[in-house]
């Protein structure tokens, strides 16, 4: 069987999220529903396919079974290839041993075999925690032109951003000079995406060096690049224009989710020219009852709506009865919001039922202290009952 | 006992009753006119079968089926996409001469090889222009057990003129016996009618239909349910679920309209039986800055700016700001422009209706807008 690709893509979706707490307890965090009828790993996967991509290896470690379930056998994605598609890679037990991930670089090197199937030239790197679309076809015609051994794609953030993430120096020619993790007093603005792409044998040369060393963490980040770098490989930093954001935290999945509802930000869903595919499910369409008023908002299939939703993302199947207040939240899948209930700057996780009368989170201008507001979290499958209050910030993950 | 369903072949009649709707089926099959904004008339019955445990399902169409072809591409969305039986669908033989069947044991005829060659037993064969949701092997088994030759699956109550003029009728025994059949009586009244699904033996249909056709008798509804009452055992299988049958231009709007009511809907979409259909991958619908939208039931990839009220809106639907839509349903893609007032219309797919203006129909009986214009 004939079976080269120019360009493999590699996915890493095994991080256990922890900083979205309760959102994450039993699912992977690229499996977290976004934007009502997605979930994150929609838009990586979507990126490959509309930028010809179709070979993605997906590695799973954490909480795999929602998100194998999700990606099936990628036919959502048109990626239910004879030739490729998407293949879900699991560590696995071989003659020397089982080993777990331990780190970007090490699930890359545990399936050099999968990549060496397809005799790439080129491996795209990607995690599973981004809501972004690019066409990465482009910067693989950047990292030919460059003559790379490796292009990371960069943003240009707030200086006060900075120091959140791994940032890069380079020369006038985009040629990176300096890499450093998190840096405290940050040389330049440009933030790595978490995006790379490697001409092949230089990447299964590094991880395999890399595995050699002991003291190593097997991280690209931390490893891979810097190792590169001092070996002075040919390396590019590739500009990123447009919307990214990373959802790793309670805060940046919330504003990720409300920055569809604002007419300014300029990630677009609607456009057929670049769609995110999804795992549909057959519901009905959504029913906007007589007594509901629905405004500022994104609601999908299967919703049954009577009551109050303003400036909130609905996903599929929530039911939202009369006299309920939705405001400023992300309702998942399934959830429930009997009457009279309010639910203010919070997120509800799949299938979660917040009873009659119950008061989930509070509008900030209430609070005098910034650090005693947040967002409020109600975990999946979780029943607040009747009258139940949760506070802003709180973070419930079971029956109350 | 239960029975094996995938012994059972579906097979579907998509352009039947294509007259009675000559607004919507000018362009398309009965089987893939759309239906309660992200569905197609076919998906229902389709649905059902999938979900009563069928894998084997034959689309018999004549004309116009572009359309459905598109619907239902591989059958993969009903999980029909099989190596085994599956969907397949049966348009028109290259030897018949014009390409036309002059009835339905005719259109069973040219897909004899078809029929013969599935595994089947039984056969269950419906049109498209009713919408329900059922567990078709409760009707096998009825049929099983009842020993009928032929079940006809009724509902009993008291119909217009206007739903009898496209029926079949039956006077039946205590026992369901069929004793006599009219079709399309001329006055209203208290009828068992039937729903247009019927359950016979796959041997007994082939030998009927070679027996008749080569006769000149293609017209099942004729020819065998009001011929063979004294010859065949025909029985009636009383259906007491939720129905919508199609048969004009307004018993289409109101089938559609009483899905507002969430009753309905959950009778017709269950949580158990999902009604399966092709998927566009569309973006959740987006509701703007003091838009209104009270009983209405909207798909997908809406942008909604203005008021919608009462209103079925299919996918990817846009209702500019200061527009108002009442009472109306608005197929895929139509755009209502800037402070333009609609009411009680029907537009079809990619129906542009500029700014200002103001489209309005009697309630009761809706006004269509074909596909594509612009006004």
């Amino acid at each position: 069987m004939y079976n080269k690709k120019e360009c493999v893509a590699m996915l890493l979706a095994g991080g256990q999220g922890s900083r979205l707490y309760a959102l994450t307890k039993n699912v992977a965090k690229p499996a977290v529903p976004y934007g009502g009828k997605y979930r994150i790993i929609d838009f990586p996967l979507s990126n490959c396919v509309n930028s010809g991509i179709d070979t993605v290896g997906v590695l799973t470690q954490y909480q795999p079974l929602v998100l194998n379930d999700y990606i099936g056998n990628g036919q959502a994605w048109n990626l239910d290839r004879i030739h490729g598609g998407v293949h879900i890679l699991p560590p696995y037990q071989s003659s020397s041993g089982a080993q777990w991930y331990e780190g970007t670089a090490n699930a890359i090197y545990q399936n050099l075999s999968f990549i060496d199937r397809y005799d790439p030239e080129y491996v795209v790197i990607l995690s599973g925690d981004h809501i972004y679309k690019m066409d990465y076809s482009d910067m693989l015609s950047y990292h030919k032109k460059k003559n790379a051994a490796c292009t990371i794609a960069v943003l240009n953030v707030e200086y006060e951003e900075a120091s959140r993430f791994g940032i890069m120096s380079t020369d006038e020619t985009g040629a990176i000079t300096k890499f450093v993790e998190k840096p405290k007093e940050p040389e330049s603005t440009l933030a790595s995406m978490g995006i790379y792409i490697f001409s092949y044998p230089a990447l299964k040369k590094y991880l395999i060096e890399n595995e050699e060393d002991t003291s190593a963490t097997k991280d690209f980040g931390k490893n891979i690049i810097p190792a590169m770098l001092a070996a002075k490989e040919r390396m590019y930093a590739y500009s990123f224009e447009g919307y990214w954001k990373d959802v790793g935290t309670i805060d940046s999945l919330w504003e990720a989710n409300m920055d569809l509802l604002s007419p300014s930000v300029t990630l677009d869903l609607y456009d057929p020219a670049w769609k995110i595919y999804s795992n549909n499910d057959s519901r009905a369409p959504q029913l906007i009852g007589s007594d509901a008023k629905v405004q500022n908002s994104m609601i999908t299939t299967g919703c049954v709506i009577d009551g109050f939703v303003d400036f909130s993302v609905i996903s599929g199947g929530v039911t939202i009865e009369e006299g309920a207040v939705v405001a400023d939240s992300i309702l998942m899948p399934g959830a429930t919001v009997r009457k009279g209930a309010v639910v203010e700057y919070s997120i509800v996780g799949e299938n979660s039922v917040i009873e009659a009368g119950a008061h989930i989170g509070a509008r900030p201008e209430s609070y005098e202290s910034k650090s005693d507001w947040g967002v409020a979290v109600v975990g999946h499958d979780v029943t607040i009952g009747q009258g139940a209050v949760v506070a802003p910030k709180q973070i419930i993950d079971h029956d109350i | 006992m239960s029975y094996n369903m995938t012994n059972v072949l579906g097979i579907l009649f998509a352009n039947s009753h294509d007259e009675t709707l000559p607004e919507l089926s000018s362009n398309r099959t009965m089987g893939s006119v759309p239906f309660g904004g992200r569905f197609r008339l076919i998906d229902f019955l389709l649905s059902s079968m999938v979900n009563s445990g069928m894998s084997t399902v034959g689309v018999i169409t004549k004309s116009n089926y572009q359309s459905l072809l598109d619907h239902v591409g591989s059958g993969r969305q009903w999980d029909l996409a099989r190596s085994d039986g599956g969907l397949t669908i049966l348009p028109p033989y290259g030897s018949t001469g014009n390409g036309q069947y002059n009835g339905k044991l005719d259109a069973l005829m040219n897909a004899m090889g078809y029929i013969v060659k599935t595994p089947c037993e039984y056969v269950i064969m419906s049109d498209c222009n009713v919408i329900y949701s059922a567990d078709l092997s409760k009707q096998v088994e009825a049929h099983i057990a009842s020993g009928a030759d032929i079940t006809c699956v009724t509902v009993t109550g008291d119909y217009t003129q206007s739903e009898t003029a496209d029926a079949i009728t039956f006077e039946a025994d205590d026992s369901g016996r069929v004793l006599s059949t009219v079709i399309n009586p001329t006055r209203s009244g208290h009828y068992t009618m039937s729903l247009n699904t019927y359950i016979v033996k796959k041997q007994l249909l082939v030998d009927l239909v070679n027996d008749l056709v080569p006769r000149g008798k293609c017209n099942f509804d004729r020819d065998i349910l009001q011929a063979m009452t004294q010859k065949l055992n025909i029985r009636t299988y009383e259906y007491t679920g939720y129905y919508s049958k199609i048969s004009g231009l307004d018993s289409y709007y109101k089938a559609n309209m009483e899905l507002l009511k969430s009753e309905n809907l959950e009778k017709i979409i269950l949580k158990k039986r999902p009604v399966y259909t092709k998927v566009r991958d569309d973006a959740p619908s987006k509701y703007g800055l003091n838009s209104s939208v009270t009983n209405s039931l909207v798909a997908d990839g809406c942008v909604i700016e203005g008021v919608v009220e009462n209103s079925i809106l299919f996918r990817g639907v846009k209702v500019s700001k200061g527009a108002v839509v009442r009472g109306c349903i608005l197929m895929q893609d139509t755009e209502i422009g800037r402070a333009t007032e609609v009411s009680n219309i029907i537009t079809d797919k990619n129906v542009k209706i500029g700014d200002e203006l103001c489209i309005s129909s009697a309630e009761g009986s809706p006004l269509y807008i074909a596909k594509k214009r612009v006004l």
